[in-house]
């Protein structure tokens, strides 16, 4: 009975032409939204974590209250010996000591007066010990636009936007004006080894980049940091991984109420970046659930438009001697059949255009000019393993929903008038 | 072989309601027919013909009275158990043919034995032996659409008969044929008749079938009016 549906199915165009074309619409539709929410979201939680939130984050306790300001007065101190007991409870957890901070980055004139001025927001990595990573995870090579990266001591990035604005230019000296510490006030020279471009303008509007030993020595902060990061390894946020870890550093420091003492906070604990990992786990259900009702409207539409085209067959089919639940079985059956095949070419589709803008991305940089957010200019889709079979969900369920919500009408069918309404 | 009771008509009623009122279709009608007759119900629009064929084919239920089928009574019969008994037992021929465009000639006598759990087998060589009767083998890979509607008759008639059912029961088969192609099919029927004791219960008023039966049951006003065997 299979094979004479499959038959009927390839050869009655009608009858499979629309469902199939729905469906594998759909479906692809499915993958690229999911794919591309996935990608966008997993970017933007990726880049967050590289640039300012890490997996996880030490921080004091008075930092945590204040975060926003960036305030170095209320940073980590003894960071030494608390990264190196870091290292020994999480091994598997890579710790690098950073230093945000703020100030005014002054260009001065031939007769060193000020030639232009602007704030920025800094970055201090370890940039030069080549086990900490930082380098690559910041991608600092891909990401410089002029000059080169900071070889020694005394040298430092800044983005290029911020650069053109200020009129630098690479091996220009510039000097650094804010605050220690301990608030006294922090003037430094340093050489602009290279201009920057992070494709994310809320940062390429104004920020540089130096190494954590010339920020300890401008801002005075011997053997002290603001933030700590943990990397979990893989370049994807580990959420239950990040919370066994936060839960078991704040344990062993629940007692100690100074407000000095450290805290670990994981990644959705920051910037409203738990907001957006919910969204991204909802977001597949949810984008499923509404092509779920889409589609099953449509083919719902669709087999009533094939029930009343094949009224004269399942007519034939009662008066012969099938029975109404096998008629019906076997409608279910056909449009399983659909289902799957529109499944499989709308993932095919969905995948394939997926896979060409995970690879190549869309520049969208432009219409992120004015963003605020720390987002990629660049959109990706990501491809995960449920890629492969999240369209499948609303392709079959749709098929079959609607399949067998036109198909009551054969249990509605009076095998009293069969006579007449075959001879019409 | 006209010797055996199939069909058991008794003091049959069948009435439909209308508006606040009832039309009665049929009027205690009782007949009896016997293996391999070659009948026919007739009269004019209206008279309750095709009512009686769907009440023989359980496809309707009586008001009043019984239709015993087979030895079975349709009252007690199960909406399941009437159509394992149409399934099994029981052949249509529709004036319309009412096959199935998208499959072949072949495909369409097949069908109804698709419903029957017969081996792959056992189907081909029920179908080409049904298509050899009536004169179509050369025709299996055909679709209807390629067929005059004498040739989609016969296939009709190929796919009632492929089952070797005991009753065949066919409304008006003719009114879509000139003469020519009515005397074939009727024909062809005749011979089936003769060959496999099949029995035949035609419901018309076409006079080329009526020349064919053997038995014609005049139906006026949902009364039989007239019960003559024409040929014995």
């Amino acid at each position: 009975m299979i094979r004479f549906l499959i038959k009927g199915l390839l050869r009655d165009s009608h009858r499979s032409r629309l469902p199939l074309i729905v469906v594998a619409f759909g479906v692809m539709l499915t993958i690229l939204l999911t794919t591309w929410i996935t990608g966008i979201l997993g970017d933007s939680i990726n880049l967050n974590a590289k640039l300012a939130t890490g997996h996880l984050k030490v921080i004091t306790r008075a930092y945590q209250e204040n975060m926003d300001q960036l305030p170095v007065d209320l940073a980590l101190t003894g960071t030494s010996g608390l990264i190196k007991s870091l290292r020994t409870d999480f091994p598997a957890v890579s710790w690098v000591e950073r230093i945000e901070f703020g100030g005014l980055l002054d260009l001065p004139d031939e007769n060193n007066e000020t030639k232009s001025q602007g704030p920025f927001a800094g970055i201090a990595i370890d940039m030069f010990n080549i086990d900490s990573g930082e380098k690559e995870r910041l991608n600092l090579k891909k990401i410089l636009v002029d000059g080169k990266l900071p070889s020694s001591s005394g040298e430092l990035l800044v983005s290029s936007s911020f650069a053109q604005k200020l009129g630098i230019k690479i091996r220009d000296k510039v000097t650094f004006i804010g605050s220690t510490m301990f608030g006294e006030m922090a003037i430094n020279n340093y050489t602009v080894a290279g201009t920057i471009r992070y494709g994310i303008s809320s940062l390429d509007k104004g920020s540089i980049i130096m190494d954590i030993s010339d920020a300890r020595n401008a801002l005075d902060m011997e053997d002290a940091c603001n933030e700590i990061l943990g990397f979990t390894g893989t370049d994807y946020y580990d959420d239950a991984k990040a919370t066994e870890v936060m839960t078991s550093f704040n344990k062993k420091h629940l007692e100690n109420k100074d407000q000095f003492a450290p805290v670990m906070l994981r990644l959705r604990d920051q910037n409203d970046l738990g907001t957006l990992i919910d969204l991204m786990n909802g977001v597949v259900g949810l984008i499923s659930f509404i092509f779920i009702l889409a589609m099953s409207v449509v083919l719902w539409n669709a087999a009533l438009i094939g029930g009343l085209r094949r009224y004269g067959e399942v007519g034939l089919r009662l008066a012969i001697g099938e029975e109404k639940g096998h008629i019906y079985r076997s409608l279910i059956a056909e449009s399983l059949i659909i289902g799957i095949a529109g499944s499989f070419l709308g993932t095919a589709v969905g995948l394939s255009i997926s896979y060409l803008v995970q690879q190549k991305g869309i520049d969208l940089s432009k219409l992120m000019e004015s963003a605020t957010m720390i987002m990629p200019g660049v959109f990706r889709t990501k491809i995960t393993p449920a890629s492969w079979y999240i369209g499948f969900i609303p392709g079959i369920l749709a098929t079959v929903l609607g399949t067998a919500l036109a198909g009551i009408g054969i249990y509605r069918r009076q095998t009293a008038s069969l006579f007449k309404e075959l001879q019409s | 072989m006209e010797n055996s009771e199939i069909i058991s008509v008794r003091d049959l009623t069948k009435r439909f309601p209308m508006g606040l009122s009832e039309f009665t279709a049929l009027r205690g009608i009782s007949l009896e027919f016997s293996r391999g007759e070659f009948s026919g119900v007739v009269g004019p629009s209206g008279s309750g013909k095709t009512t009686l064929l769907n009440i023989i084919g359980l496809l309707d239920n009586p008001t009043d009275g019984d239709v015993i089928i087979l030895g079975n009574p349709s009252k007690n019969l199960s909406v399941k158990e009437a159509a394992m008994i149409r399934r099994k037992h029981m052949g249509f021929i529709f004036q319309t043919y009412n096959l199935l465009p998208v499959y072949t000639v072949f495909e369409n006598v097949e069908f109804p034995l698709l419903l029957l759990s017969m081996s792959t087998g056992e189907r081909k060589k029920a179908v080409l032996e049904a298509l050899a009767w009536v004169g179509l083998s050369d025709k299996e890979k055909s679709k209807p659409a390629q067929l005059s509607g004498g040739e989609c008759q016969r296939v009709a008639i190929a796919r009632a008969m492929v089952k070797r059912p005991e009753i065949v029961l066919a409304d008006e088969p003719t009114a879509n044929l000139d003469a020519d192609n009515s005397h074939h099919i009727l024909q062809t029927m005749e011979k089936l008749n003769k060959e496999l004791h099949t029995t035949f219960i035609f419901a018309t008023h076409d006079e080329k079938v009526i020349s064919y039966l053997r038995r014609k049951i005049t139906l006026v006003d949902g009364k039989v009016s007239h019960d003559d065997v024409l040929k014995p």
